[in-house]
């Protein structure tokens, strides 16, 4: 238990008067790649900024590489991408992220290196702000990527992307996990689940299920991950 | 803190500047050419000589404060500021990134204003230009660090664009540019000697009408950064690693 990757333990979230997050527990192993899953609005961003450290939380505690989420030590070693693509819209996509990786400490190499990576390359020196929606989405992954983090934190991140893109970043994500790296992913597209290694479906602020595709697959009888979401849900409103 | 943070942040908000010519042009001409318009609505050297001093300290002091509202307003609203914050990155890493890409457009802001002022519309110095250049860098500072603070207040452009009136017309009815500071009633004096941009002016004016530095001068100057700084560490205390 002591070398999880992410450890959520108790993780309680209030905002504007209204609990997001209810008493969530669950670990993340050292290179998976989680995905986050539920309808927009269950709590899925709030857990990601909860585990990178930037949201304002109201129990329970979340450790993240050994060290309590948003400490100091873990502000190289973490990559976060928001939904919205945080990359300065009135920059070429390498001037934004030079800037990042001077901040990050990484080196200028990985810039190349990491808009390669998000098939950019051909757009290295266009202005962000004159990117199509896809295209900066993929910037602002890029920026998370930088430095090797051993984490990686994605919101959505391949939202509004053609099939083939999605494949190339579906790759990229297993790619990474095979060299050690972490991944969380959400996604409220659920034929993007069968991709993870682990599943954690979320409705309201709670947990449904924490389980790898195939488990959830024997244990609703479902073989699509869909129906298995709306017979988990329908079991759960059952039961209460 | 950290040099090679703060200076890579001064380089990309340089650059920013850059992707965006519009902006330059305007922020290095606007002053001038309201300077101009002045002494011809004046038709005066000497009447513009009394005036323009403490405008060369305005000019800088208002655009500053719209500038940098409206930018870390955008830092805020677009996400990046979050995205720093999960960096190794110091808020006052940030900040001072922001007072020298600010400080230096404003120093070039103030030279351009300041030598077609001397050279071409008759304004007289008798003390160094070099610290008229300084109390206007100072001026500018302040009023980037006043933009900064009041920016965590705004939500939408709309209010960070008022904030403008708000915080700095009162500023510069009362600084005595207007109307002498000590002409006015009690009250009015007494809220002109908290405003720093009083401050600001009077030191203009001292420069300006005599040739030696004196004590004043230098408690006025003292006064600005003080607020400058203030404004600032009051501006780090608004950027929070963790939001609701």
């Amino acid at each position: 238990m002591t070398n999880s990757a992410i450890v959520v333990a108790g993780l309680r979230v209030i905002r504007g008067g209204r609990d997001v997050l209810r008493d969530l527990s669950f670990t993340v192993e050292p290179g998976s790649v989680t995905g986050l899953l539920g309808p927009s609005g269950c709590g899925k961003t709030t857990l990601m900024r909860a585990i990178v450290g930037v949201q304002l939380t109201h129990g329970g505690s979340v450790t993240v590489l050994g060290e309590p989420a948003g400490s100091k030590p873990l502000r190289n070693r973490i990559g976060y991408a928001t939904q919205n693509p945080a990359v300065y819209a009135d920059l070429t996509i390498t001037e934004s992220l030079r800037y990042f990786a001077s901040v990050l400490g990484a080196p200028r190499a990985s810039v190349a290196e990491v808009i390669e990576q998000v098939g950019l390359t051909s757009h290295a020196d266009v202005l962000v702000g004159q990117l199509s929606g896809g295209q900066r989405g993929r910037a602002s992954l890029a920026v998370a990527l930088l430095g090797s983090p051993e984490l990686l934190v994605l919101d959505e991140p391949t939202v509004g992307l053609d099939p083939v893109l999605r494949e190339h970043l579906w790759d990229l994500f297993h790619r990474l996990a095979a060299q050690g790296t972490t991944l969380v992913v959400s996604s409220h597209v659920m034929d993007e689940a069968a991709r993870c290694t682990r599943l954690l479906l979320m409705r309201e602020g709670v947990l449904l299920a924490d389980d790898s595709p195939d488990a959830l697959r024997a244990e609703t009888g479902q073989q699509d991950l869909e129906q298995a979401f709306l017979h988990l849900v329908r079991e759960k409103e059952h039961t209460s | 803190m950290s040099a090679s943070i703060t200076l890579a942040t001064t380089r990309r908000i340089l650059n920013q500047l850059r992707h965006d010519p519009r902006t330059v042009v305007m922020l290095v001409l606007v002053p001038t050419l309201l300077m101009v318009l002045l002494r011809f609505v004046f038709n005066s050297a000497v009447v513009f000589s009394h005036v323009a001093p403490a405008l060369l300290g305005v000019f800088p002091f208002v655009i500053m404060f719209l500038i940098a509202s409206i930018t870390t307003l955008r830092e805020r609203t677009t996400g990046t500021l979050e995205r720093l914050m999960t960096m190794p990155l110091g808020k006052f890493d940030l900040l001072a990134g922001y007072a020298l890409a600010f400080g230096l457009v404003a120093v070039v802001q103030v030279l351009v204003a300041a030598a077609v002022s001397l050279w071409w519309l008759g304004l007289t110095v008798q003390g160094s230009v070099w610290s008229l250049l300084l109390i206007t860098a100072l001026d500018a500072l302040l009023g980037m660090a006043l933009g900064l603070f009041v920016s965590a207040f705004a939500t939408t452009e709309f209010q960070a664009i008022q904030f403008m009136p708000v915080f700095v017309l009162p500023q510069a009815l009362l600084c005595g540019l207007f109307q002498p500071r000590s002409e006015m009633g009690w009250l009015l004096n007494w809220l002109s000697d908290v405003m720093p941009l009083s401050y600001a002016v009077e030191a203009l004016q001292q420069v300006t009408g005599g040739a030696e530095w004196t004590a004043t001068l230098t408690r006025n100057l003292l006064v600005v950064l003080g607020c400058a700084l203030l404004a600032l560490a009051l501006g780090a205390a608004t950027l929070r690693r963790r939001t609701p």
